[in-house]
């Protein structure tokens, strides 16, 4: 290859984020933000529409001055620069190709401007990377968004950026071509080594991909770590509802006994491992139980003798149930708290489960977690449901 | 082949009211034409054909005119005026030249950069309009006087030293030179650059500067590769209509020149109207409607952007 691109394949460069923050007028998109994003990593920041993920990524790309901080690539402050003197490159949302140039020349368009003279045989194993062989000699406006989304990530590849930039890359697509696309970029970001920081809404798109995810929230980051954490122990509500699915219960702290905290919500007595509690558990205080409705386990009421020791038990009663394929999912309106979801899998059913059945809910402690209860129940639930 | 070997595969029969509906929508789009082809037949087609055989007419105003076939009148009428053809063609190329490099700034300006000032700005280059064509050029002749403001100031900064040595001005005054019908030209044909201009700069997705800048395209570059290939359907169309009506014009020339000035429209307008010799005034016609329509052609297939308009 030449000489004024970077190399390829070694470990990609890290992004350090220093108090940056951005207001528009009196409205703060970004409050001031501290991140590093370690190099070679797949890194997402995930949140609903004007949360400021995509502020964040403008500023990085330089299309956006940051109100204070600073931004770092690889130990360099490039605060400063515009976006044509950053060693970064961006895959817009709406793609930007440019619609007066054929492919071949959009993908060579970067390179060209780095006044690189022979980039046929880059320009061509670009595009079969990306299986746009053929296409080279096509306008951008004959091609479908699978095939327009493929040609700006070559576009921005072919420059081996030392970070790329993904602004919900795949958001115009149909959810089959969006599942195929993930796992393309996965590879892909495998593959070339590079730090990827992509920006989305759709909280599966971030957990499939990202090996780190960060999800905002007005303007803040709320929580930041692996898809794998951030769902088994969310810290705030907006967390708990935003990734997936979760029900909350307010309890009233009753003590602690050895590791566990003891809680009743109503007149059903709960327990929680302390180690699962991200807030100050004081007795006499609130607390939120999560737990997600996949580790709930259903039992008819008559068999609730057969529930092992050591579970937390919610009696109920079932209100709906819709049967999904390979889970069915039930509402349970219990006196602890009403419309509890809950999602078992098609493997023995039980033909007593029927809407208007009495049941008892049961989980292992261990799979619950504790919330501050000062936070409102519902944030982060509208937003959740990826389009 | 024999018709006995198998039943002819019977088509689906179609209930005739639906064929029939079927046909009525599709005579729709004729419908929706006719007004437009009326017109046209009535006012350009009818004035045409016209025009045509009064060009191969013979005879004089007393005597009535005739069909002759008189072709030779297109070889007298261009062997006789072709300075004032080339004239025309120089003032509004000229003219069509001055209008892009002034408008198109402005244009970039209310697309990209104007923000709220954008409407207010759009009805200012439009405003002109409200006033007659002919006022407005009867205002420069003001402007241009002699002793006006315009030409003192020239002179004492010597500028029309340089315009007259440079031959588009005369004698330290600026009515009555090339230069004065140029610059009516200009002035009054720049809304009609401006306008489609505007059009195709404002229709430039933004984000596609973000993504030259991004690519390593220094502003000017982002320019030089993205913007302007874009706005070129707005610089063939913004030429076109200025360079069409600017070479047939005859009231800039009329008002602001003399007769050394004098373009094709005028000469056109003095057979029709002054000299009565029809048959030249509509060989005029036609010859500068066939140049008009070959550097047309050819512009566009230099400037290669059928695809584009």
């Amino acid at each position: 290859m030449t000489a004024t691109a970077p190399a390829v394949g070694t470990s990609g460069t890290d992004v350090r984020l220093s108090g940056i923050s951005k207001r528009y007028g009196a409205f703060t998109a970004v409050h001031p933000l501290d991140l590093a994003i370690p190099g070679g990593s797949f890194f997402a920041l995930l949140g609903a529409s004007g949360c400021g993920k995509t502020t964040t990524l403008r500023m990085i790309a330089g299309l956006e001055a940051p109100s204070t901080g600073s931004i770092e690539l690889g130990g360099q402050d490039v605060t400063a620069l515009p976006p044509h003197k950053r060693p970064v490159n961006t895959v817009f949302q709406s793609y930007a190709l440019f619609p007066h140039l054929d492919i071949y020349e959009n993908v060579a368009f970067g390179l060209r401007r780095r006044g690189i003279k022979s980039v046929k045989k880059q320009v061509e194993e670009m595009l079969d990377l990306v299986q746009l062989g053929d296409f080279a000699r096509r306008k951008p406006h004959q091609l479908s968004g699978g095939q327009q989304q493929r040609v700006a990530l070559a576009r921005a590849l072919i420059n081996h950026p030392q970070v790329l930039l993904l602004d919900e890359p795949l958001g115009a697509l149909d959810l089959k071509l969006r599942r195929q696309m993930q796992l393309e970029l996965k590879r892909i970001q495998t593959e070339v080594g590079i730090t990827f920081v992509h920006v989305t809404h759709d909280q599966e798109e971030a957990m499939t991909m990202a090996d780190t995810v960060a999800v905002m929230n007005g303007g803040r980051v709320e929580q930041l770590g692996a898809p794998a954490d951030l769902y088994e122990t969310p810290r705030t509500t907006f967390v708990a509802n935003f990734l997936g699915t979760s029900n909350l219960i307010t309890a009233d702290v009753l003590g602690t006994s050895g590791d566990d905290i003891l809680l009743r919500a109503s007149d059903t007595k709960l327990t929680l491992p302390a180690t699962r509690c991200t807030t100050d558990a004081r007795a006499g205080g609130k607390l939120l139980v999560g737990i997600r409705p996949e580790k709930i386990t259903l039992t008819h009421a008559d068999d609730a003798g057969t529930i092992p020791d050591g579970r937390n038990r919610i009696a109920g009663r079932i209100a709906d149930s819709s049967f999904i394929g390979v889970s069915t999912q039930y509402v349970v309106d219990s006196a602890v708290s009403a419309g509890l979801s809950v999602y078992e899998q098609n493997i023995e059913r039980d033909s007593r489960l029927v809407p208007g059945a009495e049941v008892v809910l049961h989980w292992n402690p261990g799979h619950s977690f504790g919330l501050d209860a000062a936070q409102s129940l519902e944030a982060g639930t509208d937003a959740g449901e990826g389009t | 082949m024999t018709t006995s070997t198998a039943p002819a595969p019977e088509t689906p029969a179609t209930p005739p009211a639906v064929a029939r509906a079927a046909r009525r929508r599709r005579r729709v789009p004729y419908w929706l034409l006719l007004p437009g082809i009326l017109w046209l037949l009535v006012f350009f087609a009818a004035p045409l054909v016209y025009q045509a055989s009064t060009s191969v007419q013979t005879g004089s105003l007393e005597e009535g005119f005739k069909v002759t076939w008189h072709f030779a009148t297109y070889a007298d009428a261009l062997s006789e005026y072709y300075p004032q053809f080339l004239r025309s063609v120089a003032y509004a190329a000229t003219a069509t030249v001055l209008c892009l490099v002034l408008g198109y700034p402005l244009a970039y300006l209310i697309a990209f950069k104007a923000g709220r000032w954008r409407n207010l700005l759009m009805i200012l280059v439009i405003a002109p309009f409200f006033t007659s064509f002919l006022i407005r050029t009867l205002a420069w002749k003001t402007i241009l006087s002699d002793n006006g403001l315009v030409v003192s100031t020239l002179n004492s900064l010597h500028v029309l030293d340089v315009t007259g040595a440079l031959g588009v001005t005369e004698g330290h005054r600026v009515l009555a030179t090339p230069l004065a019908v140029v610059c009516g030209l200009t002035y009054n044909f720049l809304p009609f650059m401006i306008l489609p201009l505007y059009t195709s700069l404002e229709r430039i997705d933004p984000r596609l500067h973000e993504a030259a800048g991004d690519l390593y395209a220094r502003p000017v570059t982002t320019f030089r590769k993205v913007t302007f290939p874009l706005s070129m359907p707005g610089v063939v169309a913004g030429t076109l209509l200025t360079f069409i009506p600017a070479a047939g014009d005859y009231i800039n020339a009329e008002l602001l020149g003399s007769t050394d000035q004098k373009m094709i429209g005028n000469v056109i307008q003095s057979q029709f109207l002054r000299v009565l010799d029809y048959p030249t005034a509509a060989a005029l016609s036609f010859i500068l409607m066939a140049a008009i329509l070959a550097m047309v052609t050819v512009y566009i297939r230099k400037s290669g952007t059928e695809d584009l308009v």
